[in-house]
């Protein structure tokens, strides 16, 4: 490891250190750096940006001149080009205070375009077909009760497994949706069936705060990993 | 016995029994110490490089029988939509993905739809790809699109024509000079589409805008944070999918065991099980000790009152 790079590596232990000595309490050097992570993804980003939509899509469509310097391929002129470019520098003019107004025009475009691509999708991905994978077989690959005993396992594979796994998903949906619904009181049957409701919530809350762990524990692993193995060489 | 188990078990279990002491007594227990107890707890198992086997469970096996039967040649995504704070979890799924698929023979469309996913992308490119398959050829075998801004409006544009959005690779080189783009017109000329990520754009907008859209079977792998919310895509919506660290060690095992070749790889998720297991054991220990000590102490209340 040479002296540049043992800096950077040092650099970066440093940063990793001060973002985890939040854990301890706030203090300067965790400030110090979240605000350095927050610029450096900012830039990183927006320099992405424009090497891959301006330099990659637009100048090659744009001007010729423009191509050659930042030696892309041009390919043809096209006009429905300018619109996005023209839209951009609108955007742009939320800087200047007095014209900041016309910024809301860009805006206005971005935010119906989002809507109306994602309205469809949505609609027939997370609505439709997420109601039609709800319809499911109680009873899948039912071949009489011979099979099915003669196939009884706890295996995760097994008709067992399966028959069970699609009736919590069918008493599961239809006791969480009864949960939510306030319209009729929740006594008797509805009432057993909606406290059945909390429970599935429950278990799913469970599910999610275990995966979330995880997440955070494998966030930790690696940037030990990283003392341990890349800065401090013990491993 | 593995001796960095025993000293981590003494260790992290007497500490245990000294906080539950402690809560029994009434004394109550810093955030900090339970946060220090983790550290602790981890850095011992990364110290002592602890582990633990990992089988394969159908979820991810699924999406593993479909790359392994899949007819050599065919085109596979795979797209790193992810960011350096997800990588210690998804980068090693990515890794896994690229190795199986080029053992297998199939072609890889690297694709990503977050900025900050085509430099990790080139750490693919580096480690696996050109270090493990040095006979696998630019252009041919693999080809790198790059990044390209625009989140779900990039994959409602490439559904119906990469060229569109994509006028050249990752280097700028025009498309129709790579061979393996000739006869890649959109998307849907795609058999599978794996998407890597934990965000928003991931693997849920891939399945909404160009699986679903397409008919395109896609699979994937996503950071443990946002894994439940992907749950109800499979099976019928997702082939697989690997979850967190787990997901990705199970890939893992999966291909040691079915590729022998793959025997002395490095396998980072399931180097992380063995840590992830042992942190998991003080939380759910933590969780115990808190109840054990709530219900002491309304107990002692209700008979003090």
């Amino acid at each position: 490891m040479d002296i540049r790079q043992g800096f950077l590596v040092t650099l970066a232990a440093f940063l990793t250190l001060s973002i985890y000595s939040f854990l301890y309490g706030d203090n300067p050097l965790y400030r110090f750096a979240e605000h350095l992570f927050v610029g450096v993804s900012a830039a990183y980003w927006m320099c992405q940006g424009f090497w891959s939509t301006i330099v990659g899509n637009v100048i090659p469509r744009t001007s010729e001149t423009l191509a050659a310097y930042f030696q892309v391929p041009f390919k043809e002129y096209s006009w429905q080009y300018i619109v996005p470019v023209i839209l951009g520098i609108i955007l742009l003019m939320r800087l200047v205070p007095k014209l900041s107004w016309i910024s809301r025009w860009p805006l206005a475009f971005i935010i119906g375009t989002t809507a109306g691509l994602n309205l469809p999708r949505y609609l027939q991905s997370d609505f439709i077909q997420q109601m039609n994978n709800t319809f499911i077989p109680l009873l899948p690959d039912w071949q009489g009760i011979g099979y099915f005993f003669s196939s009884f396992s706890f295996s995760m594979e097994g008709q067992f497994v399966q028959i069970l796994t699609n009736v919590v998903i069918f008493v599961g949906v239809l006791c969480g949706l009864i949960y939510f619904f306030f319209s009729k009181e929740h006594k008797g049957a509805f009432g057993v069936a909606s406290r059945l409701g909390i429970w599935i919530l429950m278990v799913t809350f469970g599910a999610s705060f275990g995966y979330t762990v995880m997440g955070r524990i494998s966030l930790l692993v690696g940037r030990i990993t990283f003392l341990f193995h890349d800065w401090l060489n013990i491993l | 016995m593995n001796v960095g188990f025993v000293v981590s078990a003494i260790v992290v279990g007497g500490g245990l029994l000294w906080i539950f002491i402690r809560s029994l007594r009434g004394k109550d227990v810093d955030r900090r110490i339970v946060f220090g107890f983790v550290g602790i707890t981890v850095a011992l198992a990364v110290l002592f490089q602890l582990k633990f086997g990992e089988v394969a469970t159908p979820i991810v096996k699924i999406l593993f029988e479909k790359i392994e039967t899949l007819p050599p040649g065919s085109k596979i995504v795979i797209s790193f939509d992810f960011d350096p704070a997800m990588a210690p979890e998804v980068l090693p799924m990515a890794n896994s993905f690229a190795r199986h698929a080029l053992a297998k023979g199939h072609r890889i469309y690297f694709f990503s739809i977050w900025a900050t996913g085509q430099s990790l992308l080139q750490v693919t490119l580096h480690d696996i790809v050109e270090k493990e398959f040095p006979d696998a050829v630019y252009g041919i075998d693999y080809v790198n699109m790059g990044y390209k801004a625009g989140n779900e409006g990039v994959l409602n544009v490439i559904i119906t024509d990469i060229r569109k959005m994509y006028p050249g690779d990752v280097n700028g080189t025009s498309l129709d000079s790579i061979p393996m783009m000739k006869d890649v017109h959109s998307l849907k000329d795609m058999d599978l589409l794996l998407s890597i990520g934990g965000g928003k754009p991931g693997v849920k907008e891939w399945v909404l805008f160009a699986g679903d859209r397409g008919n395109i079977p896609t699979g994937g792998g996503a950071a443990a944070v946002s894994t439940p919310l992907l749950y109800p895509y499979y099976p019928k919506q997702l082939v697989g999918l690997l979850g967190g660290t787990k997901g990705a060690a199970e890939y893992e095992a999966e291909l040691i065991k079915r590729h022998p070749r793959f025997a002395n790889i490095k396998t980072p998720a399931l180097d992380m099980m063995g840590p992830q297991t042992m942190a998991h054991v003080v939380i759910i220990s933590f969780i115990i000790i808190g109840n054990v000590s709530y219900f002491r102490s309304r107990r002692k209340q209700a008979n003090n009152g």
